[in-house]
């Protein structure tokens, strides 16, 4: 639902951490994936579970995978004479998300959005409209980039309908079943403004959704259990401008893969139709996983026609600013802020992301606070740590293996090792490298050895000093070799570079 | 629609909003519900003569907001009692019509 017109906050409470809107010169975006000229406009609902125990207004079980019908109530049914009442932990989550994504957290109303369709029992569906719980917030995604975001609103989830075909084929009449488990769960709907320019990048605003999600404990963000579920507005226009040309709204999009794909084929449909000549019509589509491909949903003779209104059942939440300082409190150190973290640590942006990713940021940051190179480290992280139990690693033990590889007492190969040994056994790096005997060649010695190699090779060396560069590779081999493989690769470079210029 | 001037309803309008409700009206009811539909909204209509630019909208009659209850399962599983009260039922499921296509 992206037809808002009017937000009016009452009693807004200002967020922290609502910057002033950057300017994004810096900021390295993703390249056009259309043909030359054109660009993708994509906007995102996010639907999101909440992980209460309880479902929005009943207190059913809210549970993923029950037998059917187990966790329902008279009010996830529809029955007459049932009333709804909030849940204030689902509230509270809400409020949660809003301010993690810098939202205006506001008074707000629930509204009834009316259809008829047989997994929502009421024939309407608690949502909100003109007045949502969190508006215009934003979301960074790790390059840098921020999408706006336009609201967060809370909701209540339909129940499962599934088709019993009676010749086994799905286009006949049969029958369906339905299951109300989850019609009244928790949901959070969060929409975006359309400033997402290509498929990475709406994979990026997910991506970071979902981390955000989990980091709070908001929702679990299961795309495979449908806790977290995404439709994407697709539209393209010239290159640079600031049109909003006819979109399409595409659903069921099961993964972040799946995302990508859809929003490639979809935009590459509309520049294809522009340039036949024909364009695009505003209509809601499938994604088709298997074929590849957008397909239109059943056209609709009334266009989404709601008939939206304030719900009598339910009153207005308007949560105390205090309330909302509590729930603020409760939010740990988002993805986004340890990003930031590593970098002012001195880290490379993309290194830091995929750390944070990973969860091993933490790690890294203890490992440069001890003294550790940061881009070693982060090299380390993101090369050699992908593996179970990189996180237990102590962090004092990995500054000293990074500091005795920049200090040239290991080298990078020997440095790979013991920083998987140590994984494995919790061992020092200093023990290790003693067992394995992994010495720093003095340069006197290397020297010396290298003198030897010369008196045994002097037409070769001859060769090299005179500019033969490809000789490089024999005579490190022959050091490599008389050393088993323990010298610095890059102390013999320096080594041969300043004995054959001198 | 209808001109939103006068607050007429047409019988188009009527005959709109009931296909939307799912209802069926006989010609002779499209014309008296648009009369008296017009009537309420026209009645309405008496409050543009105050100026309510000060006045927040009134979402609900009583004063109340946060009205909250603690998130605690509380709920039996009436499966079998709710089942039996649906006209058809398989496999611990409602069984309906079918339901094809997307959901609107």
């Amino acid at each position: 639902m992206t037809t808002t017109e009017t937000k009016t906050p009452i009693s807004p409470v200002s967020s922290t951490m609502l910057d002033a809107w950057t300017t994004e010169s810096d900021v390295e975006r993703e390249p056009s994936n259309l043909p030359d000229g054109w660009e993708m406009v994509i906007g995102l609902e996010v639907h999101a579970e909440l992980a209460t125990d309880t479902k929005m207004f009943s207190p059913a079980k809210n549970h993923f995978g029950g037998e059917p019908n187990t966790n329902v109530h008279p009010v996830c049914l529809g029955l007459p004479g049932t009333l709804p009442v909030v849940n204030e932990k689902a509230v509270e989550l809400s409020i949660k998300l809003g301010l993690a994504l810098n939202c205006t957290v506001q008074r707000c109303i629930f509204a009834r959005k009316n259809y008829f369709y047989p997994d929502m029992p009421k024939d309407y569906q608690i949502s909100q409209y003109d007045l949502p719980l969190n508006a215009e917030g934003w979301l960074e995604v790790p390059s840098g980039h921020r999408v706006r975001v336009e609201r967060a609103h809370m909701e209540e989830d339909t129940g499962k309908s599934t088709h019993v075909g009676e010749s086994g084929r799905i286009h006949d009449a049969g029958y369906s079943l339905v299951d109300y488990n989850r019609a009244g769960v928790p949901l959070l709907e969060i929409v975006s403004h359309p400033d997402i320019r290509g498929p990475e990048e709406a994979k990026a605003y997910v991506g970071e959704l979902q981390a955000i999600l989990i980091a709070t404990d908001v929702s679990d963000g299961k795309f495979e259990e449908g806790s977290l579920r995404v439709d994407a507005n697709v539209s393209v226009r010239a290159a640079g401008s600031d049109e909003l040309r006819t979109r399409c709204e595409i659903k069921n999009v099961n993964s972040l893969r799946s995302l990508g794909r859809a929003i490639q084929y979809e935009a590459q449909r509309h520049v294809d139709l522009y340039n036949a000549g024909d364009k695009p019509v505003q209509e809601t589509r499938h994604w088709d996983e298997e074929g590849g491909r957008t397909r239109p949903g059943r056209s609709k003779e009334q266009a989404e026609d709601y008939r939206y209104f304030a719900d009598p059942d339910l009153v207005p939440v308007d949560p105390s600013p205090e309330w909302i300082e509590e729930i603020r409190a409760t939010i740990p150190v988002l993805p986004r802020e340890r990003r930031i973290a590593l970098r002012d640590a001195g880290g490379e942006a993309e290194p830091a992301a995929i750390a944070v990713e990973r969860g091993l940021d933490g790690l890294a940051l203890a490992a440069i606070g001890a003294g550790a190179e940061p881009g070693r480290t982060l090299t380390h992280v993101v090369n050699n740590l992908a593996v179970d139990g990189a996180e237990s690693l102590d962090p004092a033990h990995f500054a000293e293996l990074v500091t005795m590889e920049t200090g040239g007492d290991l080298t990078a190969t020997q440095a790979k090792q013991i920083l998987g040994e140590m994984v494995e056994s919790g061992r020092s790096p200093s023990d290790l490298a003693a067992e394995h005997g992994f010495e720093a060649m003095d340069s006197s010695e290397l020297e010396t050895m290298l003198d030897q190699i010369i008196a045994e090779h002097p037409d070769e060396w001859a060769r090299f000093c005179e500019g033969e560069k490809k000789l490089q590779g024999m005579f490190t081999g022959q050091i490599m070799k008389a050393t088993k493989g323990q010298a610095d690769g890059k102390a013999i470079a320096q080594l041969l570079g300043k004995k054959s210029s001198s | 629609m209808s001109d939103p001037e006068s607050h007429r309803l047409t019988r188009d309008d009527v005959a709109h909003v009931a296909s939307l409700a799912l209802l069926e009206l006989t010609e002779a009811e499209l014309d008296e519900f648009a009369g008296q539909l017009s009537a309420v909204l026209e009645h309405a209509k008496d409050i543009d003569a105050l100026d309510v630019g000060d006045v927040a909208p009134t979402h609900h009659p009583y004063p109340l907001h946060n009205v909250f209850r603690p998130d605690v399962v509380t709920s039996a599983d009436v499966r079998e009692q709710a089942l039996a009260m649906a006209p058809e039922a398989e496999d611990g499921q409602f069984r309906v019509p079918p339901a094809l296509g997307e959901e609107p």
